[in-house]
């Protein structure tokens, strides 16, 4: 067997190579739905319904996408750079530190100013905890898989402590959270009925600024060459470091928007449990976007589907929500071995 | 102050030290081979996970103990297959890969504990290992007490790691191993198959990963948690580049993490230790694994090949 | 009766090509040269033999017995042994490991080390080929390396010895040493297949020549009724003609380096007070066997390296810190020795490879921010144009390009902003003749024009034909720089290996 690299990669296998991994997850995945003794098509129909079937779920797809993107975005701008930023889930809960600390009260600024102020802050916040992984590997060339993901466990015990003490919410009836988001500081929903806040088109924002970064600037080329050769960037004199750095600061601070998002638009007060995990499934909604800024939001809207649409799956056919979280790892495996047959050709001798 | 000392001169320290270093050695002793080989195995976490529930799985089924580490065991190896498959046949990103297993095993490992107890609220009990004295070593003051009154698990653990140190330093095998992680074109140059040596050394380095995660679940607890490995996989990284991929010194690491978690745990219950509030303590051990690594980083003699896929046939 | 015979090879990779019909047979006792440009086929030839790759057509016998295709155990086990040309060797792993690698049953309970020390031992008495069983092989010199690859190959009881382009890494002297070795060795029966395609070399060793061009086999000569005219015209086919140099004074100063001291711990060799002036209108070649400090140099004056101690004056402007950037921005043009690596960002587009240096500028950039990607196509079409870059267009993907067009790449960036200095890392390495005349046209065209150029090249006869000095790198110091032709190549070759000498004739 003999892996052959093609001539010419046609962007249609490229646009596909997604779809195909979706497709394949779920093949593989209904052998799950088999085991619980559910119907295969009915239960993916199920999902499907629930995802997208009615406007409520729609609107709830869509808000529950916004967390995705901004850290779909994360990984993809600093996986494309090689920088392996694992951290978007500490990230994410840096960014929403930082808008509890600033928006229960401390600072109050009219609506047009405070919600802006908060993602300031909360992108500053997701950005700055990177600073460490970063130095640590362009000084001391430590690995920052490990370091940012360590750092993960860190902050959510650092979450964990503020939350149950300094921070706690007297009138929070005796569950930990922090107090609330000022009114000043809430990101408004959009539509009358339904959770969707403007997030997401600041989500959307994000995405379209990221592409064009990364696509018309400098400092985008830089990031690029970076990531496909570092040796032949230093030699046409490009700033690694910097250009790390850079990238480090980007992709941390839209994580730490994340935070922000559901912090100040969609929950209203800082939980524990604020994020089941959107630091991680960025990182599948990065890969299916193969790195692509604007490919994040269609994957970022996929993966959200399948957890809303899981839960309605499940109540249906009583099949484990895990699903969802199997879909997840599932797809960032599926997606490598499409990437790589979209651009090589395995020849049998 | 004191009574922090008095913490690590009590039995009872050294005891939990040697309990909670046993998933750190299977882990750590089973990234080393898979790193020595070549190959980042970040499913560590996952696979781990996937252990832990295998092995209580089949004992919760009926099974017992011992063919409940060896299924653990058998699962591992399969994801360390699956890991192979990727990183050493087709290539792709060892660190993508590595976190899509760490993501698949642990929901997988989840998804099937839901399905078989769908609506446990308490995690159901299985009975563990029990505590194996060992004849006249265990009545030793103080060592017998920590050393030879363990699980039999804990005694598999310290074995291990003369074990693995004699297969890579004293045997054709273990050579090829090491070779394949610094030069691979020079395994091949021997009539040697790279990408079998490579996927053999992940598939056992991941068995024992996998019994590390056993270990928490049919050992150290008699139950399966949900987030229960808690980022030891991360940890047992963090190890190998601190010991240097020898297994000597990655002993060594590992009672250093296992002795500061037990540390923690005593030093919480000491008077005044209530001011500091349980959280830090629960931080040290990341915190110091991240610390760990600073001060390895600089002399790191990285295994050459690593993180380097081999093509066949491909010469400079 | 021959000990190895090769019927009718014939090997293809797709449309390519690679052997076409190759028949040869080597004699105990001989040796045999293969002789052929880059890309004619040796190597792959020698992995058919070594099992590395199954051929299509054709058979091979040693003593008259098929080998078994495909199989590198079968090609050990019938007495096959091969050095490659970039050593197969484990940095961090001792001699003994290294040879013993793959001699016992992987499945063995342990390693018999001490038989294996034995049997060194004896080899080392019978063939003379000394060397420290536990020296970890990271620090062992070049020509020791080589040795212990010798080895290898002997400890398998080899009975054919392929040595792949062996001497690129050694000095005159090692050369020497290492045709002593293989005539010892040769004397009690070994064969020898000398791959090589330096023709002095082949002259100097040889029994038979065999020259392969496109795949095929287009003579075979002995090498007693050849010469270097000869066999040159035999591997390209046509008279070669290299470009030469038309005398010109030189001009003014353009680098000079005064006491430079770099510790580099990455390339070997850092540099210790190294004194070097680079005139206008001149090439200075740098001799030395690889690993002298060289890289060190190329990395100093790329940018990539600072020095501990010493001065670096540019255009007469003292340089206070080194970077890539910097140099970029004194019109310095630099060709790195690993094009691959070093010199293109393979998966991006052509046009961001010809620009990639002047990103910020005025010219190419919209406030220092934004790439002006419709100024940065034209000057790549018109740069393809000018330095024949054979390619689908600019904005097709880099990697794709040939060896000889992406160094034609690298010069067209690298020459177009008309440097005042340039350093020229082994431009011609792996290039095929049509290429290699290319590219050292345009370097002496720079010449013409008013640059000075830092030649460093591994090839003796490169230096020799383009340079106006030479200058001789030796475990980081530099000797100073003599008029091209004023030494012989006798005396260049000891000042190779360290025996300095010390009259410095200008």
């Amino acid at each position: 067997m003999q892996i052959v690299p093609r001539t010419h990669i046609s962007p249609v296998r490229a646009t596909l190579a997604p779809v195909t991994a979706v497709l394949a997850t779920m093949l593989i995945c209904s052998a799950l739905i088999i085991w619980a003794g559910a119907p295969v098509l009915s239960s993916w129909l199920f999902m499907l319904k629930g995802a997208l079937g009615s406007r409520f779920a729609l609107t709830e797809t869509l808000t529950r996408s916004v967390p995705l993107i901004f850290t779909g975005l994360a990984v993809a701008i600093a996986f494309r750079s090689k920088f392996y930023n694992i951290g978007a889930e500490g990230q994410l809960y840096c960014g929403a530190l930082a808008a509890t600390y600033f928006g229960t009260g401390l600072i109050t600024l009219p609506p047009i100013l405070m919600v802006p102020f908060l993602m300031l802050v909360g992108a500053i916040a997701g950005g700055a905890i990177l600073i460490v992984p970063v130095v640590l590997k362009t000084h001391l060339k430590v690995d920052e898989v490990v370091t940012t993901l360590l750092l993960n466990f860190v902050i959510l015990l650092l979450v964990s402590y503020l939350i149950e003490g300094p921070w706690r919410d007297p009138m929070a009836l005796g569950w930990p959270q922090a107090a609330s988001i000022i009114d000043e500081g809430v990101i408004p929903t959009m539509l009358s009925k339904g959770r969707l806040h403007y997030g997401f088109v600041f989500a959307v924002i994000a995405a379209v600024l990221v592409w064009a970064l990364v696509r018309f600037t400098v400092w985008g080329f830089e990031i690029k060459a970076v990531g496909l050769n570092v040796s032949a960037a230093a030699f046409a004199g490009i700033n690694i470091n910097a250009t790390i750095v850079r990238t480090a600061l980007i992709s941390g601070g839209l994580a730490g928007l994340a935070g922000v998002s559901e912090v100040a638009g969609l929950k209203g007060y800082l939980t524990l449990d604020l994020s089941p995990g959107f630091g991680y499934t960025g990182i599948a909604v990065a890969m299916l976007a193969q790195l692509h800024p604007l490919a994040v939001i269609p994957a970022a809207l996929f993966l959200s589907g399948v957890y809303v649409g899981s839960d309605a799956m499940s109540r249906a056919v009583n099949i484990p929500t895990y699903i969802a979280d199997v879909i997840v790892g599932m797809s960032v495996l599926a997606i490598l071995v499409s990437v790589m047959l979209s651009k090589f050709r395995i020849t049998w001798r | 102050m004191l009574d922090l000392l008095e913490i690590v001169v009590s039995t009872g320290f050294w005891a939990a030290t040697i309990r909670i270093v046993s998933p750190l050695i299977f882990g750590t002793l089973g990234e080393l081979i898979c790193e020595r080989a070549g190959v980042l195995n970040l499913g560590i976490e996952g696979i781990m996970t996937v252990g832990a529930m295998a092995g209580w799985m089949w004992v919760y089924q009926g099974g017992d103990l011992w063919t409940g580490v060896l299924f653990a065991a058998l699962v591992g190896a399969l994801f360390g297959f699956l890991h192979a498959v990727f990183t050493v046949f087709l290539g792709l990103s060892q660190h993508v890969t590595g976190i899509g297993i760490t993501l698949f095993g642990s929901s997988l490992s989840y998804f099937v504990y839901r399905m078989l107890l769908p609506s446990a609220t308490t995690p159901p009990k299985i009975v563990p290992f029990q505590t194996y004295r060992i004849p006249f070593l265990s009545d030793i003051p103080l060592v017998g007490e920590a050393l030879f009154s363990q699980t039999p698990l804990t005694y598999l653990a310290l074995l291990s790691v003369p074990a693995v140190w004699y297969v890579l330093y004293r045997t054709p095998l273990g050579l090829a191993v090491r070779m394949a992680g610094e030069n691979p074109v020079a395994v091949e140059a021997q009539g040697i198959n790279v990408l079998a040596v490579r996927t053999g050394a992940v598939m056992a380095g991941s068995a024992m990963m996998a019994v590390g995660g056993a270990f928490i679940t049919m050992s150290a607890f008699d139950a399966f948690f949900f987030g229960m490995i808690n980022g030891r996989g991360w940890i047992c990284v963090a190890l190998v580049i601190f010991a240097s991929w020898r297994p000597g010194k990655a002993l060594l690491g590992a009672i250093l993490f296992a002795g500061l978690e037990a540390f923690q745990v005593r030093a919480q219950q000491v008077a005044g230790a209530a001011i500091i509030p349980y959280q830090f303590y629960l931080m040290l051990p990341y915190i110091l694994s991240i610390v760990a690594m600073i001060f390895m980083a600089r002399k790191a003699k990285y295994p050459h090949a690593l993180l380097v896929p081999f093509r066949r046939g491909e010469r400079v | 009766m021959p000990v190895l015979r090769l019927e009718n090879i014939t090997k293809r990779f797709g449309s390519l090509v690679a052997n076409d019909g190759v028949t040869l047979s080597l004699a105990r006792g001989e040796v045999l040269a293969l002789l052929g440009e880059n890309g004619a086929g040796k190597t792959t030839l020698m992995n058919i033999l070594f099992g590395h790759y199954v051929a299509d057509e054709g058979t091979i016998e040693i003593d008259n017995k098929p080998l078994p295709p495909g199989s590198t155990d079968a090609a050990i086990e019938a007495g096959i042994g091969m050095v490659h040309q970039h050593f197969t060797l484990a940095d961090n792993l001792s001699v003994l490991e290294n040879i013993t690698l793959g001699t016992e049953p992987l499945w063995a309970w342990r390693q018999d080390t001490r038989a294996a020390r034995k049997k060194l031992a004896l080899m080392a008495e019978e063939f003379g080929l000394t060397i420290d069983p536990d020296a970890e092989v990271g620090q062992l010199s070049v020509g020791e390396r080589q040795r212990v690859e010798i080895l290898k190959a002997l400890y398998r009881d080899a009975r054919v010895l392929i040595l792949d382009e062996p001497t690129a890494v050694l000095t005159p002297q090692e050369t020497t040493d290492l045709f002593a070795t293989l005539k010892s060795l040769t004397a009690k029966g070994l064969a020898v297949i000398f791959i090589s395609h330096k023709l002095n070399e082949i002259l100097a060793i040889s029994d038979r020549v065999v020259v392969l061009r496109r795949g095929a086999i287009v003579g075979e000569v002995l090498t007693s009724d050849a010469d270097r005219s000869l066999l040159a015209e035999m591997m390209v086919g046509e008279k070669v003609t290299r470009p030469k140099p038309r005398a010109l004074a030189y001009g003014a100063p353009i680098l000079r380096l005064s006491n430079i001291s770099v510790a580099d711990a990455l390339s070997g060799a850092g540099l210790r007070g190294v004194d070097l002036t680079v005139n206008a209108h001149e090439i200075i070649g740098i001799a030395g066997v690889a690993g002298n400090g060289q890289s060190a140099l190329a990395d100093l004056l790329s940018g990539l390296l600072q020095p501990d101690a010493g001065s670096v004056e540019l255009l007469g402007a003292n340089l206070e810190t080194i970077s890539a950037s910097d140099m970029i921005r004194r019109r310095v043009g630099r060709i790195p020795e690993d094009r691959h690596k070093f010199g293109i960002v393979g998966e991006m587009q052509i046009w961001e490879n010809l620009i990639s240096e002047q990103l910020r500028s005025p010219e190419f950039s919209i406030w220092g921010s934004l790439i002006n990607k419709s100024r940065a196509l034209e000057r790549a079409k018109s740069l393809i144009e000018q330095f024949d870059i054979r390619c689908e267009g600019p904005e097709a993907e880099t990697k794709l390009l040939s060896g000889g067009n992406i160094q034609k790449l690298i010069l067209a960036r690298t020459l177009a902003p008309d440097p005042s200095f340039i350093l020229a890392n082994q431009p011609v390495r792996g290039l095929d003749e049509g290429a290699i005349a290319y590219v050292q046209t345009q370097l002496l065209e720079a010449r013409d024009r008013g640059a000075g150029i830092l030649l460093i090249s591994e090839d003796l006869d490169e230096l020799l034909s383009l340079s106006d000095r030479i200058a001789v790198m030796f475990h980081g110091t530099l000797s100073e720089s003599f008029k091209n032709g004023s030494k012989t190549v006798a005396e260049i070759g000891l000042m190779m290996a360290g025996h300095a000498t010390v009259e410095t004739v200008s």
